[in-house]
């Protein structure tokens, strides 16, 4: 550990630098991390390479296991599961960045606000406690069963219900986020800096930006981090209840929940999208706990 | 403490009240007709006195204050008067939240349905306790050993594989290829002599175990990291100083002062283990309170989908309650003031 902190010390030294380095240290979350990448650029790119359209239906070919033409066998109309698998990830993929990012902004403002501002933190850190009582689940099936259709007439079958999922997923997970940023705020804004800005003349909005939220941005990324497999979750979950996205574009939980009744005959539509969940939840999962260690200070002067 | 408690009590009745607000406005939202399922033959008139028979001509406000009195005032003396067999007013008048794909009342439904849901929810946390906490004591106490590595690794695929994978791959696993256990939980089945004791064990042991491992699987870490806090403390080497053996050190001293944190975590983990309990059920086919929730989102039931909600709410705030409480009489330190 000295060698490390003495060969450190001869450069600049930087917070992304040093996260960077502990990061990369951390087997697991290096693991993590390339995991995800991979299965990014597969559900990404994958299907350039594969080249088989994921609602092409081939009767002939139907309830096939492993080959070379269907790498993942295929399902009872026909259809290439390795292409549906591909195309449901792009689909949980950018749910889940889309609900995190949602969620994380919502968080973050409510916690800077309720942190920077007196007279606003009561009020806002009830509200957090409300939506902590509520029963979540419950209500993201309720809320998706009276808004499925109105949405869907308006914006389309498609975006109708990506918006109402993200919507629903982001509306109901900010609380954790917006506890843990307005105790950074809090902290931050006892600082010698903060004053000194103050006393200058800064705005609190320039405070705000320029000040606080970059020194609350490590709780803020190992929030967004997690929150993407929290969002991936909650949405399969969602789906396998047959209450997320029709299987005319499937997410990887639809696929599954597509996949029960043929157990018997065809598991493999049960086990690969089950496995890709798996592994992107558990490879963003490694990647925020080595994060975290990677941004905490007391683990990184060490 | 008493004056702590009473007031968090009193704190916790406007949160309930306005997360039922919440519920029944955003439900009574709702585009959808109750009479819309019923034959086109039937005149618009007769209609129209089935949806007031139902109590839906009223303004919002008459029905909601309706609804909130049904359930927080006549539902609790209806169990009053069960429990204690004694007549509280007159019982046959009292207005009733009733199902409408039933017309049965709404707790007269889940109270059918929650005995299997507690077996399957109680039986799965128990497990997840007794094989959390001796995990996380001893992954802490060998930290860095093979035991620990295995075990984080365990426990941190165990909470990122969702319940709904587990469950399947149990069932293609043990029912559909070595046919060993029931995939269908069987809620009709009564226990009466060894044989069927066996089977109600065989039917519980998937539903239990992907439950119960997936909690286990939090429980554990959050053990293991409260224990590897209090081993660095002073007062375990004063422990050891004085010649305690190890396990009087670790059972005794450590244990003890880990599981405050362990014991409040349990308790506020036990609402959010009924809510994801829905969705084993649906796996297994179990018609407990889970199922009757997604029956009645799935035709419509605004009542029962009401009440189900509201006492998932109704869990959550009382163990919030409870693991605050839990927590001053477990820790002396902890002062309410």
């Amino acid at each position: 550990m000295t060698d490390a902190v003495s060969v450190l010390g001869s450069q600049h030294r930087s917070l992304a630098r040093d996260v960077w380095h502990q990061f990369w240290r951390h087997k697991g979350a290096l693991g993590g991390a390339a995991v995800f990448i991979l299965i990014a650029v597969a559900v990404l790119f994958g299907s350039m390479t594969h080249g088989v359209d994921p609602q092409y239906l081939d009767y002939k070919a139907k309830n096939q296991g492993m080959s070379l033409a269907h790498p993942m066998g295929t399902d009872n109309l026909g259809r290439d599961m390795f292409a549906r698998v591909l195309a449901g990830g792009r689909l949980s993929l950018a749910v889940g960045v889309a609900a995190m990012a949602l969620s994380l902004s919502l968080g973050s403002g409510v916690g800077v606000l309720a942190g920077f501002f007196q007279r606003l933190d009561g009020p806002l850190m009830r509200l957090t406690d409300l939506f902590l009582a509520l029963p979540v689940l419950p209500l993201l099936l309720v809320s998706i069963m009276l808004f499925r259709d109105p949405l869907r007439s308006v914006l389309g079958p498609e975006v109708g219900l990506f918006v109402l999922i993200v919507a629903v997923i982001g509306i109901t997970s900010w609380m954790q986020t917006a506890r843990i940023v307005r105790g950074e705020v809090l902290a931050v804004k006892q600082r010698e800096f903060v004053l000194a800005a103050r006393s200058v003349g800064t705005r609190p909005h320039r405070i705000i930006v320029r000040h606080v939220l970059p020194n609350a941005l490590s709780p803020i990324t190992v929030s967004a981090t997690l929150g993407i497999a929290q969002a991936i979750i909650t949405e399969s979950a969602l789906s396998f209840l047959g209450l997320g996205f029709p299987s005319d574009f499937p997410t990887w939980g639809r696929l599954l929940y597509d996949g029960v009744p043929f157990l018997g005959l065809t598991p493999a539509r049960v086990v690969w999208p089950g496995l890709a969940i798996s592994l992107t939840v558990l490879s963003i999962n490694y990647m925020g706990d080595g994060l975290r260690d990677a941004m905490d200070p007391r683990m990184r002067r060490r | 403490m008493l004056r702590y408690a009473a007031r968090r009590l009193l704190f916790s009745i406007p949160t309930l009240l306005v997360i039922s607000f919440i519920v029944f406005a955003l439900l009574d939202l709702a585009p959808n007709d109750p009479t819309a399922q019923l034959p086109l033959t039937i005149p618009p008139e007769t209609r129209q006195a089935i949806r007031e028979n139902l109590g839906l001509g009223q303004p919002f406000h008459v029905r909601y204050l309706r609804w909130l009195t049904q359930f927080m005032v006549h539902e609790p003396l209806n169990l009053a008067e069960r429990m204690w067999g004694v007549e509280i007013g007159n019982s046959e008048e009292r207005l009733r939240v009733r199902s409408w794909s039933t017309r049965a009342p709404v707790v007269d439904l889940i109270a059918t349905r929650l005995p299997q849901t507690l077996t399957v929810v109680g039986v799965s946390y128990l497990v997840a306790v007794l094989l959390a906490v001796p995990v996380g004591v001893f992954s802490a106490y060998r930290q860095y050993s093979i035991f620990d590595h295995v075990g984080t690794f365990v426990t941190t695929v165990g909470f990122s594989v969702p319940t709904f994978f587990t469950g399947t791959v149990l069932i293609v696993v043990f029912s559909a290829t070595l046919g060993w256990l029931p995939s269908i939980y069987d809620t009709t089945h009564q226990v009466t002599d060894f044989d069927s004791f066996v089977y109600q064990v065989r039917q519980m042991v998937m539903p239990v175990m992907v439950l119960g491992l997936y909690n286990a699987a939090q429980l554990s870490r959050f053990t293991r990291s409260a224990v590897l806090d209090n081993l660095n403390q002073e007062y375990v080497r004063t422990a050891r100083a004085k010649g305690l053996t190890e396990p009087v050190v670790i059972l005794v001293h450590v244990l003890r002062n880990s599981l405050i944190p362990v014991v409040t975590v349990i308790a506020l983990g036990l609402p959010s283990t009924f809510a994801g309990a829905i969705i084993t059920e649906q796996i297994f086919r179990i018609n407990g309170v889970g199922q009757l929730l997604i029956g009645a989102i799935e035709s419509a039931d605004i009542p029962t989908v009401q009440t189900v909600t509201f006492i998932f709410a109704v869990l959550i705030v009382v163990f919030n309650l409870l693991a605050d409480l839990l927590y001053g009489v477990l820790d002396p330190r902890i002062r309410y003031d």
